[in-house]
């Protein structure tokens, strides 16, 4: 390693070494070069040492890329570049490990899931459809979805809202130090809880029937602390000056909060509900204790059972044949392309609704 | 349309720290009155409690009584939303609002106070605001682009069109240009200059060479240490102020003598 003497080298003549600024470096393709190395070699001590498992053969990967980064940098670049390596290869194997079953899911999803997804598959129910029969669909259970979910947002989306504005307009004191640690706690409420408690009131004590009101009921307290948090961050953001500045005009308060404070932070407020019901879209407990499951289109969510998304997949899977199992995949395929459609679209409406800035 | 002020014995608090004592004064209608005085000595503060803005931060409470033309700002049932829109406030930091265009910006004053008024009666409101701020030849073209485009010295003459258009009474400016380069400021001062036939003006400023070019009368304001409240040490015609003030810390403060 003849370059490691050069580099330590001090610099000839009359030049002393502290003047110069140049320093030896890896070249540009240095890490690129590293991890394919450590990839193969990690594959070679797979094969070698018979690892059945990919997994591993990743993580020795990683590993060796982690150390040999450090080690080759702390030799030629000195100590202070290699743990600026070290921090950047540790950021790059992170982000590789989050996103690798992140990927291989939606893969595996896409490729199962597939298979029997069809206009047909969207447009029909399992009505008179045996579980062992192919066929049937997945349409009542999607009306199930949109319907309980739309309505846990109409229920959660305006009391979350206000919740925030008084928070951040209005609240002092303890009341709004009490609102405030009740949300955290929401927050930690398990949707086995939300739906048992929906269930004991609505459905024992009040003696009302199964019905997709009553799962709304208990997503609706699953999405609230998620819409308050949010909306509360965002209207954080709005700057004092103009809430001031509207103030100055001579115009009322709930009128600035309504036409100066709400329009300056609705994009993140719309990205924030969206992401809540991106979060309830996919419970399946409330909807197993409350909308009871159905395999036929009930258009009304006020009464009798009905499906939902999460409620098919786990229905379909625990029938536990090869049919059921594909229309399993084929419905979690249409619950991420649902919840992946409403980020899009979220996110659509905050660049669309974002203050514009810019010359112009 | 001006209107004259008259503070008697007026103090604000922050929660319990006191922040000005004990202040009396008396500016004249049509005129320039300027607040100069070191950081944190409650010219901002005093400024605020001239539109009932200092109640709007949190523990911000005022003792005393503020007169426009006999009628005090303090008294029982007086609402702080008609204060305001009799005496405009503008911004040390121009604060457009980011959502709305030029256009809107100018009229939000008059349309958020719920006024529905017809279209060509906007117009005018932004035409005559526009010119009023000298803004008008400079952005009568895109009127209808986001304000927030626009460079931080037309901002601010932006923010003033927005205060004017709802034809207060008086307008009080916080360090106006104090954001700002040393032509937009000129530009704002000249605007000073011609609104002062229409308005009460009260600025607060950092820059002595400003409240001596632009106002017609000078407050002086000091604060006796860290954690007392300011006080109003003189308040006089400028010339006086600034020639031969008749308080020996005006002179060192203005002459850069101090602490």
């Amino acid at each position: 390693m003849s370059d490691l003497t050069l580099g330590r080298r001090a610099p000839a003549g009359a030049v002393p070494p502290s003047t110069t600024l140049r320093r030896p470096r890896l070249p540009r393709w240095a890490p690129a070069a590293l991890a394919g190395l450590s990839a193969a070699v990690a594959c070679g001590i797979g094969l070698g040492a018979g690892l059945s498992s990919r997994f591993q053969w990743g993580l020795i990967a990683a590993a060796l890329f982690v150390a040999l980064t450090y080690g080759l940098t702390a030799r030629v670049e000195g100590l202070r570049q290699a743990k600026d390596r070290l921090a950047t290869s540790l950021v790059w194997t992170c982000f590789l490990v989050a996103v690798v079953p992140l990927v291989s899911l939606v893969q595996e999803t896409i490729a199962r899931g597939v298979k029997v997804l069809d206009g047909g598959f969207l447009s029909h129910s399992m009505a008179g459809v045996l579980t062992i029969q192919p066929g049937g669909g997945v349409y009542h259970a999607i009306i199930g979805t949109l319907e309980q979910v739309g309505l846990a947002t109409a229920i959660a989306a305006p009391v979350g809202l206000l919740t925030a504005v008084y928070l951040v307009e209005y609240g002092r004191g303890r009341l709004a130090k009490a609102v405030t640690f009740f949300v955290d706690v929401m927050t930690g409420v398990p949707s086995i809880v939300a739906g048992l408690f929906v269930l004991s009131f609505w459905i024992i004590m009040l003696d009302f029937g199964y019905s997709g009101f009553a799962g709304a009921m208990a997503l609706a307290i699953l999405m609230m602390p998620v819409v308050v948090r949010s909306t509360e961050e965002m209207l954080k953001l709005v700057p004092n000056e103009l809430r001031e500045a509207s103030l100055a005009l001579g115009v009322p308060k709930w009128r600035t909060i309504l036409k100066v404070v709400l329009p300056t932070a609705i994009g993140g407020i719309a990205t924030g509900v969206m992401l809540a019901v991106a979060r309830v879209a996919g419970e399946t407990a409330p909807i197993v204790l409350l909308v009871f499951g159905s395999q036929v289109i009930n258009n009304n969510p006020f009464d009798g059972a009905q499906s939902s998304l999460p409620y098919y997949i786990y229905e379909q899977w625990a029938a536990g044949n090869d049919a059921s199992y594909d229309r399993a995949w084929a419905a979690a395929l249409v619950l991420i392309a649902f919840v992946m459609i409403l980020n899009l679209v979220a996110r659509g409406i905050a660049r669309w609704k974002a203050p514009k800035g810019g010359r112009g | 349309m001006a209107k004259r002020i008259d503070v008697g014995g007026l103090s604000a608090y922050y929660g319990a720290h006191k922040a000005i004592d004990d202040i009396s004064m008396t500016v004249e209608p049509r005129s320039v009155t300027a607040f100069i005085g070191p950081s944190g000595c409650g010219k901002s503060t005093f400024l605020r409690t001239l539109n009932r803005m200092h109640e709007v931060t949190p523990g911000g409470r005022v003792e005393g009584k503020v007169l426009l033309d006999d009628e005090n700002l303090y008294g029982p049932g007086v609402d702080p939303v008609s204060v305001r829109r009799t005496v405009g406030m503008v911004f040390q930091r121009p604060n457009p609002f980011p959502t709305m265009s030029i256009y809107e910006n100018v009229v939000a004053g008059v349309r958020l106070n719920g006024g529905r008024l017809r279209k060509s009666d906007l117009d005018a409101t932004v035409e005559r605001s526009l010119q009023g701020a000298n803004l008008w030849k400079e952005v009568k073209d895109r009127l209808h682009k986001p304000g927030a485009g626009l460079s931080g010295g037309q901002q601010q003459r932006l923010c003033i069109a927005r205060a004017i258009a709802v034809e207060p009474q008086v307008l009080l400016m916080d360090e106006p240009c104090s954001a700002l380069d040393p032509i937009s400021t000129l530009a704002i001062e000249d605007l000073i200059g011609e609104l002062k036939e229409r308005f009460t003006i009260v600025i607060v400023t950092h820059n002595m060479q400003q409240a001596a070019r632009v106002s017609d009368r000078t407050a002086f304001f000091n604060l006796a240490g860290v954690g007392q409240p300011g006080k109003l040490v003189e308040i006089d015609d400028t010339e006086r102020i600034f020639s031969n003030p008749s308080v020996q810390a005006t002179e060192d403060y203005i002459s850069g003598r101090f602490g």
